[in-house]
């Protein structure tokens, strides 16, 4: 475990001293921040508007949680679709093609403790970036009273949701030593994942429930919503425990060949 | 301290390493020879643990490269052929990075640091960073990250390759004064360089062993260069007659 830090404590370093981390933490906070305004603003105005025709049934269901914290997760979880891959593709590839796999993979390291590195040091930036978005749902607590219960189930999914990410991003990145492979592989996977469950209103009952079940945002939506089932937080538990897994048997396969 | 046995690497149908065996004894300094392509880097990187061989055994320190593999990468040091080098780092915290994942104890640490900075003459370049040295820097940094945790063995890939002629005579000494208790395995295609600093020569050629001698048992009768291309084109006329 000491081991997997010390990398973790590396590739964390190496996506601060590089301009990486400032330019993708920039992105994501002034994307996130104009998702936020303009979800307020559509707010306050449907606020303005149900409150003049004095409809209060309607008044009744307009709430922070739904109509602003949710939609802005989603639309975070989209960005994250995008911007996780440019952070993942490094990890493995770079030491590959920078020739540090070498130096990697002939210490007393087990791979076990390389690829849980890896992922630990990917995971905290990520979860760094999810955290500093939570200044938004805080102002909302400050002016207005949001449900915190639902919030926080909302910030625990797109933490599940976004690690899943790492941990499929790693796998790609272990392929290849081409970073633009790692990143486009990744990217599709992550897209394919998310629109899976397209077709399933058509598909029958059983190809239906099981492409809802394949689908990461199935179940991000769920936790959005505010249901805190053990059965999503579950499932993103085995995606990433099972790209890991793969992961580790990529890496080790360079000893069977 | 050193048995290799046999070895044999295959990657499909071609044969990159064929039943090579050889041995060194501690303290030595073994001159690794031959051409580019003969097997060198493959040999390196199965006796360091990265490859494993597809035959054949080999042992390091007394244990089995492939059954004991964490073992063995204890207790070696490796450079490959381009320092594995991390660009955005320092020197320094580089080389704690290396100490670390090496299984160094945390109080050995530092004191590894310093004692591998003075061998390698970093103290200059201790802050700055790795991607902005010279290659002769990147190569001493290549080297302090082999040796920082004192292993028994080190292997050298090409350690002087891209060098000016100043840095070269550096490495060498470097190597002569690093050698000692420990047991180096260098390889080269660099003639003068083995008859230098080697007490021993191992030549390779298309994946086969074609000599194995001492060095001073070597040079008695006829120079490096003259043994070293005799024995490379008698096995390739043997190459080329054996079909028939």
């Amino acid at each position: 475990m000491r081991n997997a830090l010390t990398i973790a404590g590396r590739e964390i370093r190496s996506y601060f001293v590089s301009p990486i981390a400032y330019v993708v933490l920039t992105g994501f906070l002034l994307l996130g921040g104009w998702f936020f305004f303009n979800l307020l603003a559509r707010f306050n105005m449907l606020l303005t508007i149900y409150s003049a025709q004095r409809n209060p049934e309607v008044l009744e269901r307009l709430n922070l949680n739904e109509f602003v914290i949710a939609p802005l997760l989603h639309n975070l979880s989209v960005v994250l679709v995008i911007l996780v891959p440019v952070i993942t593709m490094r990890t493995l590839a770079e030491e590959k093609k920078a020739g540090t796999y070498e130096l990697l993979l002939t210490s007393p390291l087990r791979i076990s403790e390389i690829v849980l590195g890896k992922f630990l040091g990917a995971m905290l930036f990520v979860g760094l970036m999810v955290l500093l978005t939570g200044i938004y749902p805080l102002i909302l607590m400050v002016y207005g009273n949001p449900e915190v219960g639902m919030i926080l189930g909302g910030y625990l999914g797109l933490f599940l949701l976004a690690t899943s990410f790492v941990a499929i991003g790693i796998l790609t990145s272990s392929f290849t030593e081409n970073q633009i492979i790692a990143a486009v592989t990744c990217l599709v996977a992550l897209l394919l994942s998310y629109i899976i469950a397209w077709p399933a209103d058509n598909a029958g009952e059983t190809m239906g429930a099981i492409l809802r079940y394949l689908s990461l945002t199935e179940h991000f939506a769920q936790l959005v919503k505010g249901v805190i089932d053990s059965k999503d937080v579950v499932y993103f538990l085995t995606v990433i425990g099972l790209a890991l897994f793969l992961t580790h048997r990529s890496v080790e396969s360079i000893r069977w060949r | 301290m050193l048995e290799v046995r046999n070895l044999t690497k295959r990657y499909g149908d071609i044969v990159a390493v064929d039943g090579v065996s050889f041995s060194a004894a501690q303290g030595q300094i073994l001159g690794f020879l031959g051409p580019n392509g003969a097997g060198k880097t493959t040999t390196m990187r199965i006796l360091t643990g990265f490859l494993p061989a597809t035959s054949g055994t080999a042992k390091v320190a007394g244990f089995d490269v492939f059954t004991e593999s964490a073992e063995v990468r204890r207790r070696i040091g490796y450079l490959p052929e381009s320092p594995p080098l991390y660009s955005d780092m320092t020197t320094e915290s580089y080389l704690r990075f290396v100490a670390r994942i090496k299984g160094m104890p945390r109080a050995a640490i530092e004191d590894g640091i310093d004692r591998a900075v003075r061998t390698c003459g970093l103290n200059d370049v201790r802050g700055r960073l790795l991607g902005h040295l010279s290659k002769g820097y990147r190569q001493r940094v290549g080297l302090a990250q082999a040796l920082i945790h004192d292993p028994q063995v080190l292997v050298l890939d090409e350690p002087t390759i891209g060098l000016d002629p100043v840095q070269i005579r550096e490495i060498r000494a470097l190597i002569r004064r690093l050698a000692g208790e420990r047991t180096v395995i260098l390889s080269t295609h660099i003639l003068p360089e083995v008859s230098q600093i080697c007490e021993k020569v191992v030549i390779i050629n298309a994946g086969r062993v074609v000599l194995e001698e001492d060095m001073a048992a070597l040079t008695r009768e006829a120079s490096l260069e003259d043994v070293f291309l005799r024995s490379i084109a008698k096995e390739g006329a043997a190459a080329e007659g054996a079909p028939a």
